[in-house]
């Protein structure tokens, strides 16, 4: 399980914690993740952009 | 007050000297408050119109005579400038005056009296309160703007509130969401194109993000496999506060007070998306050979540092900064120096939008001056595309 952060608000996206108020169950691979999903707190960055900071 | 930090064993200082005129700010939901104090004075019905008078008449000119504030936090200081909590409280601070202002009104608009009041208002007085309501409704979407973004969850909460006053509460997930990722794109409803005048801007703006907000929250729903008609569905939850403040009024008042709370949302409504003309007008991101737009730079923004209406929308004027952190705080926010300026500020060129052809003979040279005559460049309303490329399209050879 891998975690991924917004480059811009340092949101951080946990693969084991998933987020399912956005849609994305405990689980859910960043992979998984539509490409133009936006970052949920700033909403400038996408998944696309965001960075893997621990695997 | 100084504030201070170490970075590499050096101590940097700075002081604040906006920070105690941020409470200027909380002028805004006493309008209703100084509409009595000037009628119970003067005797004068005109007193009812003085938010639209301070708005656009005495703010504009304190922005002229007042001038710039180009002052800037240093980097290393932001994070603490953001932890100082006096700020955020001013924010708050501004939700329940507001609510108590529009309870007030509503007095007035049932027909009540009040001491120095001695009959219920005509009707002319009572659209003039509406008015007057209405411009606080408006700021009160700004002051949902600044907490709407905030990574607190009690935060979104108050925006919510601060949002019921204009039934507006959908405007919090359109824009966090919507206008924040396609911002200056002709794809957002709430980036205004060059050569669209306001009046066409907003049935477009009004309506879209209206779409655009139903649309991001039913997608959010899918994904999660559920139906949207949910309460947890942000633009129910939002549009209920409405619901509850507007109930609670006409209980109290009188259903006869409705179309004053509709005459004074649509107020508040009118003055956020005049706004949003002014913040983007003629801005495009270029796209990317990925067919993606670029990334938002300071450059899709218009700015300024006219310190009166800084002060009254909380840095809402350095936009550029808050479009590349969204969920920076009012007192953190910088100038940027690649940032197109505006000739004065919000408040003023509100009064300028009015009238299109004042607006386009003072910003439509401003846009292509941006581009470097490069109208291909800008964010081209199709209605005009024939009649600039005429006009303006041998720009680019000279």
């Amino acid at each position: 399980m891998s975690r991924f952060i917004c480059p811009n608000c340092e949101y951080v996206y946990d693969e084991a914690a998933g987020n399912p108020r956005e849609g994305w169950s405990a689980g859910t691979a960043f992979a998984d993740i539509d490409a133009d999903w936006t970052c949920p707190d700033c909403g400038v960055r996408e998944q696309v952009d965001f960075t893997m900071i621990e695997s | 007050m100084a504030i201070q930090a170490e970075v590499d064993g050096q101590l940097v200082q700075w002081r604040d000297s906006k920070r105690y005129l941020w409470l200027i700010g909380s002028i805004i939901p006493l309008i209703p408050l100084a509409t009595w104090g000037l009628y119970a004075w003067t005797g004068s019905g005109l007193s009812w119109w003085f938010g639209p008078f301070f708005l656009f008449v005495l703010v504009p000119a304190v922005d002229l005579v007042a001038g710039l504030d180009p002052n800037n936090p240093p980097d290393e200081l932001i994070e603490s400038l953001e932890g100082d909590r006096y700020y955020r409280w001013i924010t708050y601070a501004f939700i329940p005056l507001q609510i108590a202002g529009l309870a007030w009104a509503a007095h007035l608009f049932g027909g009540g009296t009040l001491p120095g009041i001695d009959g219920p208002l005509a009707l002319v007085d009572k659209i003039g309160l509406a008015a007057s309501v209405g411009i606080v409704a408006g700021i009160g979407i700004n002051t949902a703007h600044e907490l709407g973004h905030k990574k607190v969850e009690h935060e979104r909460w108050f925006a919510r509130v601060a949002l019921a006053q204009t039934f507006y509460g959908h405007f919090y997930i359109e824009h966090n969401r919507g206008h924040h990722a396609r911002v200056a794109t002709p794809a957002d409803p709430a980036s205004s194109r060059l050569g669209e005048t306001l009046w066409e801007f907003l049935p477009r703006t009004v309506s879209g993000s209206l779409r655009s907000a139903w649309a991001l929250e039913k997608k959010r729903f899918d994904r999660q496999q559920k139906s949207h008609w949910s309460v947890r569905n942000d633009l129910f939850n939002a549009w209920s506060f409405s619901v509850l403040l507007w109930g609670a009024l006409m209980i109290a008042f009188g259903w006869q007070i409705l179309p004053f709370l509709l005459l004074q949302a649509a107020v508040g409504i009118w003055l956020l998306e005049t706004v949003n003309y002014l913040e983007h007008y003629g801005m495009k991101r270029r796209v990317l050979e990925s067919g993606r737009p670029e990334r938002v730079n300071p450059s899709h923004s218009w700015n300024s540092n006219n310190i009166g209406t800084n002060v009254l929308l909380y840095h809402l004027q350095r936009h550029s900064d808050h479009h590349a952190n969204p969920t920076r705080r009012y007192q953190a926010l910088r100038d940027s120096k690649d940032a197109p300026v505006l000739p004065t500020g919000y408040a003023g060129m509100i009064v300028l939008a009015l009238v299109p052809s004042i607006w386009r003979a003072v910003m439509d040279q401003r846009v292509l001056d941006h581009y470097d005559g490069d109208l291909t460049g800008t964010n081209l309303h199709p209605r005009v595309a024939a009649t600039y490329q005429r006009r303006h399209g041998a720009q680019v050879a000279a």
